[in-house]
């Protein structure tokens, strides 16, 4: 009786019985295998990753994870080396001019069905990412080549573009416009590699799962479980892979909150796990190693310069600089070490002439000031001819430290000047679109750099950018950016640097508040994994496990 | 009973429709599209991407259009996760969610009839009391709190005992599954509790029962054949929005657990206006929870002999 | 777990041939020691969210930058210390021979040591003085000396300098920061005028500590629990009127028009519940400015009424056919006076149960939405919200997480016993027998 009345409810609470079936099998085939942090018999290491990458295909990807998971599958002509440095990837050697760059091809790179790769893989590559059809939004990087803006936009063909396979094993690109940078380009993920006929195979199927895709870096993708697990293994037809030392790394878990990250950790199931400021005292507490390393991104409060908008008036935002000290934000409120306070449209990563830019070019340092914050106001007030002050809205971002900051930000306006900010919580999307239409007074923005270039910063506000969401628009500043797009000679872009430098502090388009640290915790056997901007991050590429 | 299948069927597609219509009016009023994105874009590349997705048509096209493909089956393509279908998604998340909520339902069934007949059988003594007493507290914290607090303690439990006696997170092995699907059940299983205490109760003082006990009928035979059969009946009827209550609120554990079921896709892609998924999400679930319901209040009708659906409405 | 706003659902007191209700609890009578107890604690709770903010008269959005996630406290003296950001040993500070403290208070600590040779970058570590290991790095310097401004509170630290590269411990001294205010924070909170040059400001108590931006948890917890009770209430009231209203007129209307609205009502409760109050909540969004609170009342409206309007339009329905009513008809009775002498009268127990049900529901679900940052907009707070600000510091500060958590389970729990012993009392007034 017991029995049937049990199946009556299985069936009543399965709906279909198939999910029964599911339930059954899952609870008496599998046995718990419990994933290890670090295995150095196998030389396998367990992460967890943030999200799943959302795609990828180098041509449309862009964002960090797919960076992290191309960076290992796939090798473009250059890649970043053990130490940060361009290396030869499938490129054996180069030659850059000013009117292009060519590469020659080692023979032994070879893809993972063991055909070799060619000058053409790169030219398909390039023109299908460039393909209105194929919609990418890191086309523009490809813009210093001959025609790229021409073809991008449809106005010509895709064969137009200005990179031609010579032979097999030679490729030679034309540049439209001077690129001294163009080599960090090269390794960058969107100027990887595709092979054509499986591109067209899958069509637009391709890369969407782990079979739908072809490999010619360290590690091929073994397998990919949507949403919960990815697994690279090391891939054997790869040019030089007895240099691969990892051999496998596992990712079985998919989850966006650090703290799961770090309980996942605590229990020595994954090798890294990020931090943030409510785990850093525990993670201290129980003795892990913490490390940090700067991202190399910005984050800056955006004004916006339309019509009609009173943070277009110098006085104000003068003001609003003397107010926040990106030091204080820092240190108290966002509390985490390795996190620097910005005082610069550069960040410190930024290289210049020989050391980094900052070292250079020294940016001038503006201290908090509440009276003079309150006299500059006083200024604005009276050439704006406001009798009071209306409401300003902060747009920000969801995420628990944005609205941390916000609120911060709430606060100083209201004590320190008497305005009141009104802070527009959104979500990703509707805060991407309320920046484009500029529904804003201030937006608390973050940029980070595309490229191993001065310019991924510099030319966000000139006035031609659509990335400029404020419409900065200073004829000033748009000389001194097209003076140094215009030249090759890296003392004259980095003196005109040093001027853009100069103007952002002196006329405040943006005001930055932080360059960006991330902080994680790592199993202490795990050695040389590079954290770093550029190239894919973390990179296990040059990693061992120590015995 | 052929007749009320067929006419709870019916109302099931209008319900399954009128859901549709709803969401997608809803999810285009939100400001922006899915397809805005970080960096800004070409017009030329904006206008393939919106040709590629509808959204150049009229909203009342865009509408009929997906009707169309909703009666065929097809939700389309994500914007967010690029190159995936949309059914797809829900193959492969449902039924981990489903899992999880089948596993939740379980506990907080057996759970439930389990503490609620103790409970009754021990009326006003210390077992009843501390089962009233478990409920009002499962009850009254938020199920966030109970699921961090769940971590927090295996973590601890874990780190006590030296090795991993319980997985913290993830997904893929049994004990994964039992923790979250605690957590998930746990209020469920409160809720159940009291009502089979209650009916129990009602039943421990009934005629039947008392005519059963004097034809000799005692012990386990007594208590299944006669006193669960008839005191499960309430329980039974909460199923339906139980189950629903579960399948679709089991995003909070699914975040916090780590776990790839399909409540996080949602959550996910209503935060990134992800059109297809939104639509396709909640429209599967709709048409389950309608389902759900047409099968409970069949199964009641099959356990209630008392109770014969082709009486139908008055 | 997560669905917690289900679980007290109010019956769906359906047709009455089709579900068999459920047997209502033996609950304690209205005046049993529990429904007291329960009673108190709503009281305590309103007068905590009401009256409370007269006698805790501090600010819940007045930022402690000097005080951030602090624990208890009491009123005490803080120097004023000016503030730069940039500092270095100045030339005619003699070369250290060990460690040295140049300065030690909370606003920031000033290391120098000697240089040595062999080692070219150093690494500073800051530790709790009572516990083993060297703690957290701080940061790597070429330079001999360092100021540490990293959220410094009064407790003792221990320094320790090491070689970068090896990893070689060098020096190593124990630190007790003075309490201390940065002038610019001084000003800006008014406790000293600009350009003023006092030594010592007094700042006041916190005894439930302060959150991650420095604010006073206990003005927060009574700033965030009126949101929570207001929405707690107001929401029930609306859509358990509208449903009302809604159910009253199709049981009154009868025929074609109740068909409809009971087919209407059907669909609306098919939608699923969270899935849609989360779109809703996107839809009408939050304009700058606003607290949010709108939004969520009407979307819970929206999703929330068609409970009673089941239930309504069945009593109405039953209502409409009893002896009494029928009789008054006859006798020419006009419908608003029925309505009013008869119907009322006899529902309104009814809609008191359901709508004590409904408030713990409705504070659930406001909790839950604020918790996944989808509620109230800052400056405006919940219990929810502060839940939600609480559970990124569970491991090192759980109060931030549990005492707002403590507090939605009070209030739930004092009105689902409430609701309980309502219901019990109603029961047994209009002897309703059911099941």
């Amino acid at each position: 009786m017991a029995k049937s009345l049990a199946s009556r409810f299985a069936r009543v609470l399965s709906g279909q019985s198939r999910w029964l079936v599911t339930f059954l099998f899952c609870l008496s085939a599998s046995v718990p295998v419990y994933a290890q942090a670090v295995d150095a018999e196998n030389a396998k290491v367990t992460l967890a990753l943030a999200t799943e990458p959302p795609t990828l295909n180098s041509a449309v990807a862009t964002d960090t994870i797919a960076s992290f998971v191309l960076a290992h599958i796939m090798e473009g002509l250059l890649v970043y080396g053990a130490d940060g440095e361009l290396a030869p990837g499938v490129a054996e050697r180069w030659e850059l001019d000013a009117n292009g760059a060519s590469f020659w091809l080692r023979e032994s790179a070879r893809w993972s069905d063991g055909k070799p790769v060619t000058a053409h893989d790169f030219v398909f590559a390039w023109q299908h990412a460039l393909k209105p059809s194929t919609a990418s939004q890191y086309a523009f990087i490809f813009y210093p080549i001959k025609n790229a803006e021409a073809v991008n936009s449809g106005k010509l063909p895709a064969a137009e573009l200005g990179v031609v396979a010579v032979s097999d094993y030679e490729l030679r690109v034309e540049f439209g416009q001077p690129c001294p940078y163009f080599l960090s380009l090269a390794a960058f993920m969107t100027f990887l590699p595709m092979r054509e006929d499986v591109v067209e195979h899958w069509g637009g199927r391709y890369a969407a799962d782990g079979d739908k895709l072809i490999f010619n870096g360290a590690y091929v993708l073994d397998k990919w479980v949507h949403g919960a697990h990815l697994r690279l293994r090391k891939n054997s037809h790869y040019w030089q892979a007895d240099t691969v030392k990892i051999s496998e790394i596992d990712m079985p878990y998919i989850t966006a909150d650090p703290s799961a990250q770090f309980n996942l950790f605590r229990d020595q199931q994954i090798a890294i796990a990020p931090l943030d400021t409510g785990l850093l005292n525990e993670a201290v507490e129980r003795g892990f190693d913490i490390e940090y390393f700067h991202t190399g991104s910005l984050f800056f409060l955006e004004f916006n310069f339309r019509e009609g908008r009173i943070t277009g008036n110098h006085s104000f935002r003068k003001a609003v600089q003397r107010l926040i000290d990106p030091d204080l934000l820092v240190n108290k409120i966002i509390g985490l070490p390795g996190i620097k306070p910005a005082y610069s449209l550069f960040p410190v990563t930024v290289k210049g002439n020989d050391k980094s830019f900052r070292e250079e070019y020294p940016v001038m340092r503006i201290d908090p000031d509440i009276a003079a914050a309150r006299a500059h106001l006083q200024e604005a007030k009276i050439e704006l001819g406001l009798s009071e002050w209306p409401p300003l809205v902060l747009l920000a971002g969801d995420s628990p430290r944005a609205l941390q900051e916000a609120e911060y930000y709430q606060y100083l306006f209201k004590k320190g000047l008497g305005i009141e900010l009104r802070i527009d919580q959104q979500v990703f999307k509707q805060r991407l679109e309320k920046m484009r239409r500029g529904d804003f007074d201030i937006v608390a923005a973050a940029w980070g750099p595309d490229y191993d270039d001065i310019m991924t910063f510099a030319d966000l506000f000139a006035s031609w950018n659509d990335n400029n969401r404020g419409r900065y628009d200073n004829p000033l500043y748009d000389r001194w950016i097209r003076l140094a797009q215009g030249s090759n000679d890296a003392r004259t872009r980095f003196n005109a640097m040093a001027q853009i430098q100069r103007l952002v502090v002196e006329d405040v388009p943006i005001l930055p508040t932080y360059e960006n640290g991330a902080l994680y915790v790592q199993n202490p056997r795990l050695k040389g994994v590079r954290r770093s901007i550029f190239g894919g991050d973390p990179l296990f590429r040059y990693a061992w496990i120590e015995e | 009973m052929l007749n009320f299948i067929a006419k709870r069927l019916l109302s099931g597609v209008i319900t399954i429709w009128f859901i549709a219509t709803a969401t997608f009016f809803a999810m285009h009023a939100v400001p922006g599209d899915p397809l805005t994105q970080e960096k800004a874009m070409t017009p030329a590349v904006r206008a393939q991407l919106e040709a590629r997705y509808g959204l150049d048509k009229p909203l009342f096209d865009q509408y009929r259009l997906f009707l169309g493909n909703m009666l065929k089956g097809d939700f389309g393509i994500s914007f967010t996760q690029e190159n995936r279908r949309v059914n797809d998604i829900i193959r492969e998340h449902f039924p981990i969610s489903a899992i999880l909520g089948v596993a939740a339902v379980l506990i907080a069934l057996v759970g439930g009839i389990t503490a609620g007949s103790v409970a009754a059988y021990c009326r006003n003594r210390w077992p009843d009391r501390m089962v009233m007493i478990a409920v009002i507290a499962a009850i009254s914290v938020p199920g966030f709190v109970i699921a961090g607090l769940a971590q927090l303690v295996i973590v601890a439990m874990n780190n006590a005992a030296g090795k991993t006696l319980l997985p913290v997170a993830g997904w893929g092995s049994v004990s994964q599954i039992w923790v979250p699907a605690l957590v998930l059940g746990l209020g469920t299983m409160a809720y159940l509790s009291r009502i089979m205490r209650a009916s129990m109760l009602e039943v421990l003082s009934a005629d039947f029962n008392i005519a059963a006990k004097a034809k000799g009928v005692h012990g386990w035979r007594l208590f299944f054949h006669h006193q669960l059969r008839n005191a499960v009946l309430p329980v039974v009827t909460e199923l339906g929005p139980t189950i629903a209550a579960i399948t679709t609120g089991g995003f909070v554990v699914e975040l916090i657990f780590a776990i790839p079921g399909l409540g996080r896709y949602f959550v996910q892609a209503v935060q990134q206006l992800d059109y297809t998924v939104i639509m396709g999400t909640t429209v599967f679930y709709g048409a389950f929870l309608v389902l759900v319901v047409v099968l409970v209040d069949i199964s009641y009708g099959l356990i209630d002999p008392r109770i014969r659906l082709h009486r139908g409405r008055s | 777990m997560a669905i917690s706003v289900f679980r007290f659902a109010p019956k769906t007191w359906g047709d009455a041939d089709e579900v068999e209700a459920v047997a209502p609890l033996p609950l304690p009578s209205m005046a049993s020691p529990t429904v007291i107890l329960s009673a108190l604690m709503v009281l305590f709770l309103l007068l905590f969210v009401t009256v409370g903010p007269l006698l805790w008269k501090q600010s819940p959005s007045q930022q402690w930058l000097s005080q951030i996630s602090d624990g208890a406290s009491s009123a005490y003296s803080v120097r004023i210390v000016s503030d730069n950001g940039a500092w270095r040993p100045s030339a005619k500070n003699d070369l250290p021979r060990g460690l040295t403290v140049h300065a030690a208070n909370t606003e920031y600590v000033r290391l120098h040591w000697p240089k040595l040779a062999g080692v070219e970058r150093y690494r500073i570590y800051r530790g709790d003085a009572n516990k083993p290991g060297l703690g957290l790095a701080m940061a790597d310097t070429g330079d001999n000396y360092y100021q540490d401004r990293l959220q410094l509170s009064r407790e003792v630290y221990r320094y320790t300098i090491a070689d970068a590269e090896t990893g070689l411990l060098l020096f190593a001294r124990e630190v007790r920061p003075e309490p201390a205010m940065s002038a610019f924070e001084a000003q800006l909170q008014g406790l000293i005028p600009l350009g003023g040059n006092e030594e010592w400001v007094d700042i006041p108590a916190h005894p439930l500590g302060t959150d991650a931006l420095g604010r006073d948890i206990l003005a927060r917890l009574m700033a965030g629990g009126r949101t929570s009770l207001f929405v707690g209430v107001v929401a029930p009231l609306l859509y358990i009127s509208f449903g009302c209203i809604f159910g009253a007129i199709a049981g009154l209307m009868g025929g074609w028009v109740d068909q409809l609205a009971m087919r209407f009502v059907d669909f609306v409760v098919a939608l699923p519940f969270l899935l849609f109050m989360i779109l809703f909540r996107v839809a009408f969004g939050i304009g700058p400015g606003e607290n949010g609170i709108m939004p969520l009342i009407v979307a819970m409206l929206m999703l929330s009424w068609p409970g009673s309007a089941r239930l309504i339009r069945g009593q109405v329905l039953a209502l409409r056919s009893q002896p009494f009513v029928e009789a008054s008809r006859i006798a020419g009775v006009g419908t608003s006076k029925i309505i009013l002498r008869h119907m009322l009268p006899n529902v309104l127990p009814m809609i008191l149960v359901a709508f004590s049900f409904a408030i713990p529901q409705a504070i659930f679900t406001e909790a839950f939405l604020s918790f996944i940052g989808m509620g109230v907009s800052p400056p405006t707070t919940s219990w929810g919200a502060l839940c939600n600000d609480g559970i990124k510091t569970l491991l090192s500060h759980p109060r931030q997480l549990l005492l707002p958590a403590l507090l939605i389970s009070m209030s739930v729990l004092a009105f689902n016993i409430l609701g309980d012993a309502l219901r019990d009392a109603t029961d047994r007034r209009s002897g309703v027998v059911r099941a």
